[in-house]
């Protein structure tokens, strides 16, 4: 009971928190999560789902992976774009269950160049797709893992 | 309560540097515990970065971010002594908002 009034209250602070940075849609009971990118089993879908129509490939993405990762429950990704007005980057996984690992907003003002570290299931294309002037342009880098990171 | 996240953010020429490295499982919702019984995803969803009242990073996460997610990026406009915050959000409406100063 406690542990459940508390959450109730950390959720509705937070929602409060972010409705004040009008992030909520006076409708929504959390910030969007987009569902069908996240499932995505292909570039296509994902594609569809984040909104593109088409993709080019563009030299102006950088990927920053190791060429081997010796553990791929903990890869580290770096995407950094030079296209201009770049809004969002993407970072997918081409043999994960799911594609799409990943999503960054990028704002006026914000570098379009972010890292992480994912999980990758096996040795595998890692795409980053980019978001600029509401069109989508990608990169691929092959990353070969030695142990797989989706656990089982 | 979960783990409080470690964030360091350092003004630099070009812009402040952001690092923040948070405390969560990231189950993919994938794996079997020894039982063989799935276990449930339960993985940050939404992440938020904000500067002086405007966010300077959203992102939207899958379950295939690690364990113990790791995050770097760079903006422009803060400077040492500000504040930021981040809040991240997961899939079953757990959250955790820690703050850090820029120095």
């Amino acid at each position: 009971m406690k542990t459940s009034r508390r959450r109730f209250t950390q959720a509705t602070s937070v929602f409060s928190l972010l409705a004040a940075a009008g992030l909520v849609p006076a409708h929504a009971q959390q910030p969007g999560w987009n569902k069908a990118a996240f499932e995505a089993k292909s570039m296509n879908d994902a594609l569809k789902a984040l909104g593109g129509a088409g993709v080019a490939e563009s030299k102006d993405i950088a990927i920053t992976a190791p060429d081997i990762a010796e553990n791929g429950a903990v890869v580290p990704v770096g995407v950094a774009s030079k296209i201009p007005n770049t809004q969002a980057v993407y970072i997918l996984v081409e043999k994960n269950p799911n594609w799409l690992a990943a999503g960054f907003n990028i704002p006026q003002g914000t570098e379009a160049n972010v890292a992480t570290r994912i999980k990758m299931g096996q040795t595998s294309n890692v795409l980053a797709l980019v978001k600029a002037n509401n069109q989508f342009f990608v990169a691929t880098k092959e990353v070969k893992v030695t142990l797989g990171g989706c656990g089982g | 309560m979960p783990d409080p996240m470690r964030i360091r953010a350092t003004a630099q020429p070009d812009g402040v540097d952001v690092r923040v490295l948070m405390s969560h499982e990231m189950e993919t919702g994938q794996r079997r515990d020894s039982g063989g019984t799935l276990v449930p995803a339960h993985h940050i969803t939404n992440v938020t970065v904000m500067h002086a009242g405007k966010v300077v990073l959203s992102a939207e996460w899958g379950p295939a971010v690690s364990k113990n997610p790791y995050m770097q990026f760079k903006f422009q406009g803060g400077k040492k002594g500000d504040e930021i915050t981040v809040t991240w959000l997961d899939n079953k409406g757990e959250t955790r908002t820690d703050k850090a100063v820029i120095n």
